[in-house]
């Protein structure tokens, strides 16, 4: 009974915590955005372990994926219920924002499932290294499509998000954003792990042992090869998308080769294959690089005052990431297979296996 | 229109040298350690940066003239370079390599790396922009209205002579032999007695040198620096390579030339805020047509 229910209840205790947190404003703006974007990285670093860690290709152009979710979401959200200055007034009355802001999303999520074919399709015949610069190569034409079309903004970006959420909490006075980043966060993780554990999703792990042999096993590997690539990029599209209306603007530079590299860096931080893996190191990468924010001043001031350093050079958050890569690159050095390697939670600890089934 | 056409190529070639020489370290290193090495761009910052401060303290500090600072920095830039890349080897790869750690989560120690080289040096240097100092005489020909430099023609011709070197060192030398041999079967390879760790080092000397080369005449060309350009170059020029077919000198410099073509040509036609986009649809295309690229040889997997 408990052993059923346990991950249930463990969910609706701590998301209904945060919920009642954020409604009765005892944390701080800025800690919900830090537990929101933990949200939106479990999806992407999850999202991309499919890819990466379960079907053993090499995917890092992620964050195109995700900013194509970002934009369709964005765009749809502000035509349909906000006044806005590219589009104009509001096409829908914005009492139906609330109901209509989970299809919004995954208008998002199907785009960038679409814009997911573009490495799909490639995928058929390439491999390896080779499919890693076509995923590269689509991160690259994404954002440079997106800032050539003016109408958007182009590389200024494109804003108005936040009112939609106004209109949001208007209908019902709750944090509207924490719930729909935890509910949906919730959703991806679960949904892949139905995905990668159903019969159909056996032949994926198939294709990453030998996708000759599972071509031969009658696996047919460009179906699950499709699939599987657009629900990656399906999922980071919604990702985008929240990531999108938690800032309330976007703009194409903050989906560059570099954000590619922060999902990558979480998914071989947590382990190739190991969905608990890149749900931990997704929190953990989140938390660490905030950490950062405050442990910087303190190794100033500590560094200035044993007069290691010239009192004219202060470290400044630039060091945040060279201490990050660096620590990353002395844990692989460590641990050379990520946090978790290709196991689970439940194998690493048999015995917590007695107190919850998450299927 | 000729004229024109003749402009755009001797634009192109000199463009494209800079992603040749910086697509050759990529390759090399593919090439023997099936290993891609995203520090490389950065390694080419680097040593742009080694030969700002080389030259600034030969040319003010000791007052040597321009021409001599040139013939020191070329061999010193390169030298100091290859050794910041042996010691990313060293550190970082090798350890990994070593301890049998998937091949992917080297390439993440690469970028990592990467990094560290990147925002080490905006943070040690601050964001401020580097001036690189003029070493020669820049003199401006005009032939028939085709306006070219020395310098231009200069790159040109080093990005040809280190194919030509690079060329003969892999096909003719032991050493280059050698790689080939690893490329082929890493584990036989230190059976028959061949060092496989020194080939290594001697790789990443020869990838990290010809990078050091390449920044030190990119910053004689374009005589600005600062610590994000190695970043956006490195990626293109990796592109360049798989284009080629990477694993092959020859590719890496056809597919160098090819990108640097199509980015030149782009921008003479359309506005320049396309050159990415249309530059990387030209390369998906190419692709999508020859999965290995163009001298890749396609690869038959044994069951």
């Amino acid at each position: 009974m408990l052993r059923r229910y346990s991950v249930h209840l463990i969910l609706a205790v701590t998301g209904g915590a945060i919920i009642t947190m954020a409604y009765q404003e005892y944390l701080s703006l800025y800690v919900m955005s830090v537990l929101m974007f933990i949200g939106v990285n479990i999806i992407l670093s999850t999202s991309l372990n499919l890819v990466n860690g379960y079907m053993g290709e090499f995917s890092c152009g992620h964050a195109g994926f995700m900013c194509v979710g970002a934009y369709v979401s964005s765009l749809l959200g502000v035509w349909l219920f906000a006044k806005d200055k590219v589009f104009g007034t509001a096409v829908l009355n914005p009492d139906y924002a609330l109901y209509a802001f989970p299809f919004i999303l995954l208008a998002g999520g199907v785009a960038a499932a679409l814009a997911g074919l573009l490495v799909a399709i490639p995928s058929y015949k390439t491999r390896g290294d080779y499919l890693a610069i076509i995923t590269i190569a689509a991160n690259f034409i994404i954002i440079s499509t997106i800032e050539n079309i003016g109408a958007i903004g182009g590389s200024r970006g494109f804003m108005g998000m936040k009112r939609l959420i106004n209109s949001m909490e208007d209908i019902v006075d709750l944090p509207w954003m924490p719930i729909w980043v935890f509910i949906f966060t919730v959703l991806c993780v679960w949904v892949i792990r139905r995905y990668v554990s159903s019969t159909f999703g056996k032949g994926v792990s198939a294709i990453s042992q030998d996708e000759v042999a599972a071509e031969i096993m009658s696996v047919n590997t460009n179906k699950i090869k499709t699939i599987t690539f657009m629900l990656s990029s399906g999922l980071a599209g919604i990702a985008g998308g929240l990531f999108a209306y938690i800032l309330g603007y976007v703009n194409p530079g903050s989906f560059n080769i570099m954000k590619s590299t922060e999902v990558l860096v979480m998914v071989y931080l947590g382990g190739m294959g190991s969905l608990s893996g890149s749900v931990l190191s997704a929190i953990l990468f989140t938390l660490l690089l905030e950490a950062f924010r405050f442990i910087i001043p303190v190794i100033n001031d500590f560094a200035h005052q044993i007069h290691i350093i010239s009192p004219d050079y202060d470290i400044s958050q630039v060091w945040r990431w060279v201490l990050i890569p660096l620590l990353l690159i002395i844990l692989m050095q460590f641990r050379p297979e990520g946090i978790m390697g290709n196991r689970e939670l439940g194998d690493i600890f048999p015995r917590l296996k007695k107190f919850y089934r998450f299927k | 229109m000729l004229v024109s056409i003749i402009q755009n190529i001797i634009n192109a070639l000199q463009w494209g040298s800079f992603y040749a020489l910086i697509a050759l370290g990529y390759t090399l290193v593919y090439g023997v350690l099936t290993l891609i090495n995203f520090a490389h761009g950065d390694v080419f910052m680097v040593g742009a940066y080694i030969a700002f401060f080389v030259s600034t303290f030969l040319l003010t500090t000791i007052g040597l003239p321009g021409w001599v600072v040139l013939a020191l920095c070329i061999p010193l830039t390169m030298i100091l370079t290859s050794m910041v890349g042996v010691t990313l080897e060293r550190i970082a790869y090798r350890p990994l390599r070593k301890k049998g750690a998937h091949r992917l989560y080297v390439v993440i120690t690469a970028l990592m790396c990467g990094l560290i080289l990147e925002n080490a040096n905006l943070a040690l240097l601050g964001a401020s922009r580097k001036a690189f100092p003029p070493l020669i005489e820049v003199y401006v020909y005009n032939i028939g209205g085709v306006i070219f430099t020395n310098l231009k023609i200069a790159v040109i011709i080093t990005a040809i002579l280190v194919f030509l070197f690079l060329q003969w060192v892999v096909t003719k030398t032991r050493v280059g032999m050698a790689m080939q041999a690893i490329s082929y079967d890493k584990f036989a390879v230190p059976l028959m007695g061949i060092p496989l760790d020194q080939i290594i080092v001697v790789t990443f000397v020869l990838g990290s040198g010809f990078a050091g080369l390449a920044g030190l005449l990119f910053a004689m060309s374009y005589p600005i620096l600062d610590p994000y350009m190695g970043a956006l170059i490195g990626w293109k020029a990796f592109i360049a390579a798989v284009v080629g077919g990477i694993g092959d000198i020859r590719g890496a410099f056809l597919g160098g030339f090819l990108l640097g073509a199509v980015e030149i040509l782009v921008v003479a036609f359309f506005p320049s805020t396309y050159r990415d986009l249309i530059a990387f649809t030209v390369l998906l295309a190419i692709l999508t047509w020859k999965p290995t690229g163009l001298f890749g040889i396609a690869q038959t997997t044994k069951i």
